[in-house]
């Protein structure tokens, strides 16, 4: 039970800091596909701030620096996505599918050179990357939590209190609604989308770096993030593009996510069911629960649609 | 008169899109408090003057003034700093806010980091006290009508202290009731200051409301005049140039055979759990103009679509020239001779996206005279689309190859109504074909559906105007809540008679087969 508890604390935080991205890119009106894809770009930025300064810096200082690249460079990696989407009004979906099938690629050659550097260079590197990661875990109690749980709470809230109690908020959620009324009370809406992707990307990219690093110490970078970019766009719909719902959202499918874990190791193996089955359970959920609620769904009404200021 | 009684000035502006000279040396001047009109056709550029106005435009020459002094309007910023404002046609509102919150939207008053509401509702609520604009302003704007919608822009141009309104088509959207009171807010906000610019090309509102008028006809500058030395016809022959024919020129007329007859047709209503169309039968005929006259409301659009095929009757029959056609589909239908100009040309009428002559060939693009082998033959297509905008006076930037979209509603119209009426129908179902059109396109097309007439055509107009059901038809059913409960003539009758069955309060049993 406890290790239940322990994954699905482990997955919730990553999926809620993730759907929060996609959600502040939607409301902002532009649909982000990408978020996988920033998430693995993320995740490396971090692991490879462990892997060069592990050892060298305080484990402090190494845990505030790996948290802030992964964010940083989400962020840069997004502005890619805005590029394409905001500047070029390019179709969103296929900019953001490019943007994906490119990160895991770049992923892959980036720490492929980087062991290759390290082991002489005979050319035969693996695409995978140790690291520790005992800084970021603590015990209170009989479970062991990450500092990411603490950090996503903290963002939930200040992602709420940006959004509807600041005039950021109303700006920004007024540009993903109706961006004509936005620009003719003098709201730069391409300014705002821009920002809204960016926080997009720096919730992203931070999103990887916290599912790589608390669970495991040696990551293959050819796997990308396994589709949880994908599930966490699934828990901003379900979600309903709202913060708390996300949260909520994101507790459901990690329950989900956490029964393949555990299923070996509890009273749940009696069933001798295959592992893939519960690894296809938070797929197979989030199916069913978007065919039963995308009918009511309440999406940013011009998500999706490039602003041109010169249409009618 | 000195330069100092204008408090804005627009001299001289000419503004160049490509293909179009939208605005060709105009000059208007707008007294403080006064509240002047601003009249011309569909396309006249009446918009593209007032975009200018607010910033949404620059102008390719000209010069803007304001209390004498020379300014620049360049982004919407510019012009709030000068204190304009403008209700636009199409509301600027984020549908899923709540009033404040879009009154607030880009000035938003602030404690520190956060939003701080309170001081900006109490202004909201005085102003609305002040001016008489009754809405609420923690309602979400999709749960309020369109005439709070409408007050709610009006209360965001005076919670910027705007001193200059420009309202564009302002009453194309509301019901008369909401007109009226519309009237009087503008009249009031006159009273207390305010300078209104008032586009429209409704005489009868700018005779009631306007203090001066100023006239454009396709960009050009015709004249300003004072409303009190003026009349209704004097106005309409400066705005197309010609005297207008308020009574629609037409010979009695000479029916012939039947061509629709409907029996027992009953509709279900979307809305609501009862029927909207009730056990309708009747007969029209070759050489005959028949009107549905009716309340917005009373099951027309439910018979039309019914009629065209837009959705399914759950009882009753229909006969088309002897065949019966009641479980065709809609090109079954179309094929057979049956044209409809709809009620909603954005949804039903034109595919916006698509340019002006693909909008042309909607219906028929699969003759043998615009496809070979499955590929569309473009110079067929051309040519097609560059008769019927010869012909039917649909002006548009690029010609053929203007995006539906971007024209203005009237030449949108006319090309719904080239489309159709070209097609050669045997009957022309034509929903409310005038709405939002000027006088000229009006008698235009009111024209154009007497001479099918005259063609020996059936034409069945469903029209909430009752000036139009008056002059237009040779015989009139009223509707009323789905069913059929009168038939009269336009010579025997009077608009009162005809508004007391419309209202429902008088009703005849009507015979299912009618005739004459």
């Amino acid at each position: 039970m406890f290790l239940l508890l322990k994954y699905t604390l482990l997955y919730a935080v990553v999926l809620m800091l993730v759907a929060l991205g996609g959600m502040f890119s939607e409301r902002s009106g532009v649909i982000n596909i990408a978020l996988e894809g920033i998430m693995a770009i993320g995740g490396l930025a971090g692991i490879l701030v462990l892997s060069i300064f592990g050892g060298t810096l305080s484990p402090s200082s190494l845990v505030v620096l790996s948290i802030l690249a992964s964010a940083l460079a989400g962020m840069i990696y997004s502005l890619l996505l805005g590029f394409s989407a905001i500047t070029l009004k390019a179709d969103q979906t296929i900019g953001g599918t490019a943007l994906n099938m490119l990160a895991t690629a770049a992923a892959v050659v980036i720490v492929k050179a980087y062991n290759n550097a390290a082991g002489g260079g005979n050319g035969s590197a693996s695409s995978k990357l140790s690291y520790s990661n005992n800084a970021f875990i603590f015990t209170a109690g009989p479970l062991t939590y990450n500092i990411f749980l603490i950090i996503g709470i903290v963002l939930l809230i200040v992602s709420y209190v940006f959004l509807y109690k600041t005039k950021y908020g109303l700006r920004l959620r007024s540009c993903g609604e109706h961006p004509q009324a936005a620009d003719s009370v003098g709201i730069n809406v391409y300014k705002w989308r821009y920002a809204g992707v960016m926080i997009s990307g720096f919730l992203g990219g931070l999103g990887g770096f916290a599912y790589i690093v608390p669970s495991v110490s040696i990551w293959n970078f050819e796997v990308g993030v396994t589709g949880f970019g994908f599930l966490a766009l699934a828990v901003m719909i379900f979600g309903q593009w709202k913060p708390f719902r996300i949260a909520a959202a994101a507790v459901f499918f990690a329950i989900f996510k956490s029964l393949a874990n555990i299923a070996d190791a509890t009273a749940l193996s009696n069933l001798h069911l295959s592992q893939n089955i519960y690894n296809m359970m938070p797929f197979i959920a989030s199916m069913i629960i978007l065919a039963l609620t995308s009918k009511n769904s309440q999406a940013p009404k011009a998500e999706g649609i490039p602003y041109d200021k010169g249409a009618r | 008169m000195g330069n100092n009684d204008y408090i804005i000035e627009m001299l001289n502006i000419t503004k160049e899109f490509p293909g179009i000279k939208a605005n060709d040396n105009v000059t208007l001047q707008l007294k403080k408090g006064e509240i002047h009109a601003l009249l011309g056709e569909n396309g006249a550029g009446k918009s593209t003057l007032m975009s200018i106005l607010f910033g949404l435009y620059q102008p390719t020459s000209g010069m803007i003034k304001k209390n004498g002094k020379e300014v620049k309007i360049n982004n919407p910023n510019d012009a709030n700093a000068l204190n304009i404002g403008m209700v636009h046609q199409h509301f600027k509102l984020v549908e899923c806010f709540s009033v404040l919150d879009n009154i607030i939207l880009g000035i938003e008053p602030t404690k520190g980091l956060f939003l701080s509401k309170k001081g900006a509702r109490d202004k909201v609520v005085a102003l609305s006290d002040k001016y008489g604009l009754k809405v609420d302003p923690d309602a979400i704007i999709s749960d309020i009508t369109v005439g709070m919608q409408q007050r709610t822009e009006i209360l965001k141009m005076l919670y910027r202290d705007n001193e200059i309104l420009i309202f564009d088509e302002p009453t194309a959207v509301l019901t008369p009731q909401e007109i009226e009171e519309l009237m009087k807010i503008m009249k009031n906000l006159a009273k207390e200051g305010k300078s209104i610019l008032f586009i429209t090309h409704k005489l009868n509102e700018i005779m009631e409301t306007a203090d001066r008028c100023t006239i454009l006809r396709k960009g050009k500058y015709i004249g300003t005049v004072d409303i009190k030395d003026t009349t209704k016809e004097e106005l309409s022959k400066m705005m197309v140039g010609r005297n207008v024919n308020f009574k629609v020129d037409k010979q009695p007329a000479k029916p012939t055979e039947t061509v629709l007859k409907i029996e027992n047709m009953t509709v279900p209503s979307k809305m609501h759990k009862n029927n909207a169309v009730k056990n309708v039968s009747f007969n029209v005929r070759r050489g005959e103009i028949v009107c549905i006259a009716g309340i917005d409301g009373n099951g027309q659009t439910e018979f039309v679509h019914a009629l065209t095929g837009l959705e399914k009757m759950t009882e009753g029959k229909i006969f088309f020239d002897g065949a019966d056609i009641t479980n065709a589909s809609i090109r079954e239908r179309s094929k057979s001779g049956i044209s409809h100009i709809p009620e909603d040309r954005h949804k039903h009428g034109l595919v916006l996206d698509y340019t002006l002559e693909q909008n042309m060939v909607l219906q028929r693009y699969w003759d043998t005279e615009f496809q070979k082998g499955g590929f569309i033959k473009q110079g067929a297509v051309r040519a097609f689309a560059e008769r019927l905008i010869d012909q039917y006076d649909v002006r548009s930037g690029q010609g053929p190859i203007t995006i539906a979209r971007s024209m203005s509603g009237g030449n949108q119209q006319k090309a719904i109504i080239a489309r159709e009426i070209d097609k050669n129908p045997d009957l022309l179902v034509a929903v409310q074909p005038t709405r939002g059109l000027d006088v000229g396109a009006i008698e235009y097309i009111h024209s154009q559906l007497v001479a099918q007439r005259d063609k020996g055509k059936a034409v069945l107009l469903v029209s909430l105007e009752l000036d139009e059901v008056m002059n237009v038809s040779d015989r009139i059913l009223v509707m009323y809540e789905g069913e059929i409960v009168g038939q009269l003539y336009p010579d025997k009758t009077t608009v009162e008679e005809l508004g007391l069955y419309m209202a429902g309060a008088k009703k005849d049993v009507v015979p299912a087969e009618m005739n004459s």
